[in-house]
């Protein structure tokens, strides 16, 4: 015996929707557990391991540079040209007094999933050898705060709406940043389902 | 009937942040060892912070609706646009499936989540057991398709960047554009801080 409770308790889960205790059963390839008290779902398979997480985290870093930098979309009126960028949008809504929405973009489609991207790849990279990174403990923290603000699929279609919209009265041109931000979309959809908590039982804390 | 136990009948609690299962100890500002954040039973006075919140983004709603959000200017000639004549243009000029998508982001989920938070707040004050597994999936729902109605918002704010040509045309925000992004946020504030443990709880406790 002489387990201690932390160590014993290790081995239950606490659905979250609804408070029921269950014991972990590690699922197995492509299996989801769900909760017998209100069908949550308490565990998923994961395919990838640490390396796989570290490479959709910094491939979504090099994609998240790529939709920042270039224009999403050009309109054509004649032969006059008007494009706009993640920032241009920010800054433009600024300053046509809607500072709420400002606030709004720049957090949902830059500063969190940037935040996000930075901080999983730091973990991560640390995690690769069983280690915490500095900052461990806070930044699991942040990143569980910030995991329902990144909207950058909600964008993606508004996209798509606004181009419909304008499509009878200007010339539309797709740029780089428009598929950047389509990847973007579909590496932030791949590592939302990772659940990061993992990393606390496979970066084991050392006790000085 | 195996039913399992549930954590607070075995004086343990799982930290809400980082899912570790600890001890209740029945203190004060009791800590989760491993994450450091507080640790509580259940979300504080989830109640009456969910109902505020509702509230709250229902009272924004109303301007959202009624003011337009979008104002288009080509050659002198102004036209404003509110959310539901948005949709109504979008159905007219030949996209009715992506009419369909922008009214139910921006009517139907917002009304949807009025509707449900309101109706899961009054059963779970009422300790009712009405339903149990079909509100815990109504609040599943809400939960999920909640920020989709996010979707006008930036409808608006990438037109405004993008139609610049001056005087041949041009796009501006109006205030309807602000409400709606607030009743957003408000909205999903309240989702969050609504505590679907609570629905399962019954008659005996509200924190």
């Amino acid at each position: 015996m002489g387990a201690t409770p932390q160590a014993k308790w290790s081995r239950l889960l606490i659905c979250e929707h609804c408070d029921t205790v269950h014991h972990r059963c590690n699922p197995v390839s492509g299996e989801v557990t769900r909760c017998v008290r209100c069908n949550a779902v308490l565990e998923r398979y994961h395919s990838l391991n640490v390396d796989g997480m570290l490479a959709v985290v910094l491939t979504a870093l090099i994609v998240f540079l790529i939709a920042n930098v270039w224009p999403i979309v050009t309109l054509g009126l004649g032969t006059r040209q008007s494009s706009a960028t993640l920032w241009g949008i920010i800054i433009v809504m600024w300053q046509h007094h809607s500072q709420v929405v400002s606030v709004l973009v720049a957090a949902t489609l830059f500063f969190f999933p940037l935040g996000k991207i930075l901080m999983a790849g730091w973990l991560l990279s640390y995690a690769r050898g069983g280690r915490r990174a500095p900052g461990f403990r806070p930044a699991m923290v942040v990143l569980h705060y910030m995991q329902p603000w990144t909207m950058t699929e909600v964008f993606l279609l508004g996209v798509l709406v606004a181009i419909v919209k304008v499509r009878n009265y200007f010339d539309v041109m797709a740029d780089p940043g428009i598929y950047a931000f389509a990847m973007l979309m579909m590496l932030i959809t791949i590592f939302s389902g990772i659940n990061l908590r993992r990393l606390w039982d496979m970066t084991p804390e050392r006790y000085s | 009937m195996s039913e399992l136990p549930r954590a607070i009948e075995l004086g343990v609690i799982g930290c809400h942040v980082c899912g570790l299962v600890c001890r209740d100890t029945g203190q004060l500002g009791m800590a989760c060892p491993r994450c450091g954040a507080a640790l509580n039973r259940r979300k504080k006075a989830s109640i009456s912070r969910t109902w505020a919140l509702l509230i709250t983004a229902f009272i924004l709603y109303i301007p959202a609706n009624l003011l337009p959000i979008m104002r288009t200017v080509s050659v002198g000639d102004v036209d404003d646009n509110t959310i539901l004549s948005g949709v109504v243009e979008l159905w007219v000029n030949g996209s009715p499936s992506l009419a369909v998508i922008v009214f139910t982001a921006s009517i139907v989920v917002p009304m949807l989540k009025f509707f449900v938070l309101g109706t899961l707040l009054v059963s779970t004050q009422r300790g009712s057991s009405w339903a149990l597994l079909q509100r815990a999936k109504l609040y599943r729902l809400v939960e999920f398709i909640g920020y989709w109605s996010m979707l006008d918002v930036f409808v608006v704010a990438l037109l405004t960047a993008l139609v610049r040509f001056n005087i041949l045309s041009r796009v501006e925000p109006l205030p309807g554009v602000v409400f709606f992004g607030l009743t957003v946020v408000l909205t999903m504030l309240a989702s969050m801080s609504f505590d679907p443990r609570l629905i399962w709880d019954g008659k005996d406790n509200d924190d």
